[in-house]
C-alpha cells in the first residue's frame, strides 16, 4: 500500500526540495517504486534539482484540470527505474490546485503502484501548503538550526494535527519526522547556533536525521542531481542515513559532532590563525 | 553595558538565549491553538463592560481601552491600558477620579 508523505517547513528556504529530491532518490536507490510531486505551483524548482527540467511538457496542474493524463505528466528519472517526478507548473499559481482534483491525482499514483509519494511543499501556511500536506500518512518536517524556522515548524506541526485528512476524519494521526538541516556543529559547539537536543526538546517529535551544512548540497543542486547519488559527501551520506530511519532501521547520528582536532592539529589552526 | 556586548556575551552565548525564547513563544502559542477562543473572548467581555461603566461607544472602545495578553516565563499577564475619555471623568464620582490620577 502506497503511503503519502509530506516534506514540510512552514518557513521558506529550509531545504524542503533539497531533501524531497535526496530522500526520492534514496528510497528508489533501495528498490521502492518512487514519485516525488512538486505541489510549488508557480516556484517549480524540483524539476532543475532533479536534473529533468528540459523534459517537463505537462505539470500537476494540467493533471488536475484533467488537460492532460497522469502518465503524460509524470517524468522517469534516467539514473533510476524506480523513480518518477511530477513537475509543478511554472505558469500559474497556487490557486489553480482543488483539493477534489489531488485526491483524484493521489489515487491515480497509488493505483500505479507506487511505493511512497512524496510531496514537496511550498513554503507558507496557505492553499499550497494545505494541499501538499492534506493527504498525508507521515510528515517529515524540515528545520534550520535558527529561532524562525524551530518557531514555524511547531505552527506546521499544529497544522498537520488540526487540518489534515487524518485530523478532520479523526483516523490515526500524520506519523512525524524532524530533519534537520544545514546543520553546523562548529557553530553549535562555539554557541552560535541551536543545538540538535534544543531543537528536539522544542518541538518534540522523532528526530529522521541530521543533513550538515555542506558544499555538497549546492555541487549537486547546480549539476541537477541529487545529492543522495554522491555518496562520498557528507549530505549524500546522511540523507541515505534518514531514509534507513525512515524505512525502520536503527542507524547511529553521524556529522553532528566537531572533529577532534589532535594537539599538533590545534597549533597548527593556531598559526594559520596568527599569520591571517 | 554597550550594546556591542550584548552580542559579544560569553556566558550566556546566542544559542542559549534563542532556545529561551523559543521556549516561551512555542509553549504560548500552542496554548492558545488548545484555547482559541478563551482569551479572545474574555477580552471582548472586558471590554465591553468597561464600555457600559465609562460610556465609551462601542466603536470607539478599541481606541481607548487595550487588553494584552502576555506571557512572561511560566505566567500569562493580562494588561489593561486604559485612556479614560474626559466625558468619563466628569461621569465618575470625585474619589474615584483622584484615585485614577
Ligand atoms: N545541507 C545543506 N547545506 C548547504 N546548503 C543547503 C543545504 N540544504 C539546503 N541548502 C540550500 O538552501 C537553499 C534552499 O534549499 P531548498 O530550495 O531545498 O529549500 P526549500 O525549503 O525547498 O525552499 P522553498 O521554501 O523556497 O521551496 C538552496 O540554495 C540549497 O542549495
Ligand atoms: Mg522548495
Amino acid at each position: 500500500m502506497a503511503e503519502v508523505i509530506v516534506v514540510t517547513s512552514g518557513k521558506g528556504g529550509v531545504g524542503k526540495t533539497t531533501s524531497s529530491a535526496a530522500l526520492g532518490t534514496g528510497l528508489a536507490l533501495k528498490g521502492y517504486r518512487t514519485v516525488v510531486v512538486d505541489f510549488d505551483v508557480g516556484l517549480r524548482n524540483l524539476d532543475l534539482i532533479m536534473g529533468c527540467e528540459r523534459r517537463v511538457v505537462y505539470d500537476l496542474v494540467n493533471v488536475v484540470k484533467k488537460e492532460a493524463n497522469l502518465n503524460q505528466a509524470l517524468i522517469k528519472d534516467k539514473r533510476l527505474e524506480e523513480l518518477y517526478i511530477l513537475p509543478a507548473s511554472q505558469t500559474r499559481d497556487k490557486d489553480a490546485l482543488d483539493i477534489d482534483g489531488v485526491a483524484r491525482v493521489i489515487e491515480e499514483l497509488k493505483a500505479a503502484n507506487f511505493d511512497y509519494i512524496i510531496c514537496d511543499s511550498p513554503a507558507g501556511i496557505e492553499k499550497g501548503a494545505l494541499m501538499a500536506l492534506y493527504f498525508a500518512d507521515r510528515a517529515i518536517v524540515v528545520t534550520n538550526p535558527e529561532v524562525s524556522s524551530v518557531r514555524d515548524s511547531d505552527r506546521i506541526l499544529g497544522i498537520l494535527a488540526s487540518k489534515s485528512k487524518r485530523a478532520e476524519e479523526k483516523l490515526e494521526p500524520i506519523r512525524e519526522h524532524l530533519l534537520v538541516t544545514r546543520y553546523s556543529p562548529t557553530r553549535v559547539e562555539r554557541g552560535d547556533m541551536l543545538a540538535l537536543s534544543d531543537i528536539e526538546e522544542l518541538l518534540a517529535i522523532p528526530l529522521l536525521g541530521v543533513i550538515p551544512e555542506s558544499l555538497a548540497v549546492l555541487r549537486a543542486s547546480n549539476s541537477g542531481i541529487p545529492v543522495t547519488f554522491d555518496q562520498e559527501s557528507d549530505a549524500g551520506q546522511a540523507y541515505l542515513d534518514a531514509v534507513d530511519r525512515f524505512l525502520g532501521h536503527k542507524v547511529p547520528l553521524r556529522f553532528v559532532n566537531t572533529k577532534k582536532r589532535t594537539l599538533l592539529q590545534r597549533l597548527f589552526k593556531a598559526k594559520e590563525g596568527a599569520a591571517a | 553595558m554597550s550594546w556591542i556586548d550584548l552580542f559579544r556575551n560569553k556566558k550566556r552565548n546566542t544559542a542559549v538565549t534563542a532556545k529561551e525564547r523559543l521556549q516561551i513563544v512555542i509553549s504560548h502559542e500552542r496554548t492558545r491553538q488548545s484555547q482559541p477562543d478563551l482569551i479572545t473572548a474574555m477580552q471582548a467581555e472586558i471590554l465591553s463592560i468597561i464600555a457600559k461603566y465609562l460610556g465609551i461607544p462601542t466603536d470607539k472602545i478599541q481606541e481607548q481601552v487595550k487588553v494584552d495578553v502576555e506571557r512572561r516565563g511560566e505566567h500569562s499577564v493580562l494588561e489593561l491600558n486604559i485612556t479614560l475619555p474626559e466625558s468619563a471623568h466628569k461621569a465618575l464620582p470625585k474619589e474615584t477620579a483622584a484615585e485614577e490620577a
